[in-house]
């Protein structure tokens, strides 16, 4: 039986991981490679790092630390942000990264979701979404451009639940949807857009955002049937062991990797 | 005798995950693409991410196809390097559920590697057979309409070292195939030694080859697919055990051990 995934984030800025409320006043938790290592031996199933600089400045993903990551490593990673083309891509897979992961280029230019695809696979393809949150009607959902720096970010003008399934005729492998109003309060994962979102698509689908406590994560396994939920500042801070996450889902019959 | 790996190069872009996976168990694997380093080998790593009409392409033009069946010393494929061992796969130059359907509704002409037999040590058979529109795949959404999802009109011939076709795995219930997953019917095997019921593997595929002869153990994901195979000299994983963490240390280190 595939296991749910848990999925520390890490947000990297200039080499260092960081980790903002809403986006905003970051703090540093630590170095890139010995964080990565201390959540692989904890039990963490997979992370993500998402150079939160790269995209709002428009610079590319430094391959130096990813490839630092990758010779650390035995479980797998994706890294987000900056990435907004083949070219980008190539870099940061072949300096080890498993899957990369497009939001807002993909949604100035859908065909980058085609293009990359169609060179790497779709396994290795992650379209992030970030949405508004899923107060109101589910016809008013609307994905979020450029949400990495707020003073951009504006509504894209694409409905969510059409978008996800664009997606995934583009050839997406998995899809991460982030909910804005959710993340960084702790208040539990934005479930019936999430549930929305699992019934218009079979891909892989990660819960982002608003993880606080173990029964958010019981919670969106089992009422959203998500695959997998990505969480930064609880892992972050200890608040929640992985390992301790784990024996607690394992209890309420969610199947993981232990 | 030492051990000298090679990894052949087959059109991935990132190879620097499964050399250092050998590394940390005391195994030298560097990346070559020279017939002479493989064949002087005394392991072989045929890894491969992407799709299977790519990677025979890259194999082919470096003209490896020809050398690998040549090979008596252990040969791992890992993934879609697993299913490049297969006589050929579904799995077509444009890999999405929408490109599947344009071609199947395009009549495309099939291509050449399609019609040519595989060049494995069976005879051909059914090798580059047309995959039959019978497979195309219903999946409904949550607007009440239904698409017909196809897959691509032409199979792509593969090395043919092991008998079988590569196919594409169920919608539901989920697709690609994506994450940590357990080992079934497993076959007492040099390659399984010490790996039991509460092993994880990471997995991250969209085709399998369906369980056979060779399989050694199964997986299981909407349908229940090969895991791990062997057949004399010529071993698969379709998981990727160097990012499995303990267990995939485990199975690596396994493969080393075979002579």
């Amino acid at each position: 039986m595939l296991a749910r995934r848990l999925i520390p984030c890490l947000d990297v800025a200039a080499g260092v991981v960081v980790k903002g409320v809403r986006f905003r006043d970051h703090r540093v938790v630590g170095d890139i490679v010995e964080l990565a290592r201390r959540y692989a031996e904890e039990g963490a199933d997979e992370l993500v790092f998402y150079d939160i600089t790269a995209s709002p400045e428009r610079r590319r993903v430094d391959p130096e630390w990813i490839a630092r990551v990758a010779r650390e490593l035995d479980i797998p990673f994706c890294v987000a942000g900056g990435i907004r083309s083949v070219a980008d891509a190539e870099a940061v897979l072949a300096a080890g990264a498993d899957k990369i992961s497009v939001n807002s280029p993909a949604l100035a230019r859908p065909p980058l979701i085609d293009e990359l695809a169609a060179r790497f696979g779709s396994q290795c393809v992650v379209v992030g979404v970030d949405a508004e949150g899923d107060a109101g009607a589910r016809d008013q959902w609307k994905v979020i451009a450029n949400s990495g720096k707020p003073e951009a970010a504006s509504d894209s003008g694409r409905d969510l639940l059409d978008w996800v399934r664009e997606v995934a005729d583009r050839g997406a492998g998995e899809i991460v949807l982030n909910s804005i109003r959710a993340d960084g309060v702790r208040g539990g994962y934005a479930q019936a857009q999430l549930a929305a979102v699992r019934a218009a698509t079979s891909l892989p689908l990660v819960a982002s955002g608003g993880a606080g406590n173990p029964e958010h994560f019981a919670d969106v396994f089992e009422r959203s049937g998500v695959d997998a939920a990505l969480a930064a500042s609880v892992f972050h801070s200890g608040e929640i062991r992985i390992g301790d996450l784990k024996r607690y889902l394992a209890g309420r019959g969610i199947a993981v990797r232990r | 005798m030492k051990t000298r790996a090679v990894i052949v190069p087959s059109g991935g872009a990132n190879y620097g995950s499964l050399v250092e996976a050998c590394r940390r168990i005391g195994v030298d694997a560097p990346v070559s693409a020279d017939p002479t380093r493989i064949l002087d080998a005394t392991h072989v790593i045929l890894p491969g991410v992407g799709a299977a009409s790519h990677a025979m392409r890259t194999l082919r033009e470096q003209r490896l196809d020809r050398v690998l069946p040549l090979l008596r010393q252990p040969l791992l494929g890992i993934c879609l390097g697993m299913q490049l061992l297969f006589e050929r796969s579904e799995e077509g130059d444009r890999p999405t559920m929408r490109s599947a359907f344009e071609r199947s509704t395009a009549s495309l002409p099939r291509t050449q590697e399609a019609r040519r037999p595989s060049p494995g040590t069976w005879p051909s058979g059914p090798a580059g057979m047309r995959e039959s529109s019978m497979d195309a795949r219903f999946r409904g959404h949550d607007d009440g309409t239904v698409r017909v999802e196809a897959p691509p009109v032409d199979a792509v011939a593969c090395l043919g070292l092991l008998r079988g076709a590569v196919r594409r795995l169920p919608a539901a219930p989920s697709w690609p195939h994506m994450g940590w997953n357990t080992l079934h019917n497993r076959v007492e095997h040099p390659l399984l030694d010490g790996i039991g019921d509460r092993d994880w593997f990471y997995f991250v595929h969209g085709y399998a080859a369906p369980a056979g002869e060779d399989t050694l153990a199964v997986s299981d994901h909407g349908e229940r697919f090969a895991a791990v195979v062997a057949h004399g000299n010529v071993f698969g994983a379709q998981f990727h055990p160097e990012k499995s963490a303990a267990a995939g240390r485990r199975l690596l280190a396994n493969f080393f051990a075979l002579t």
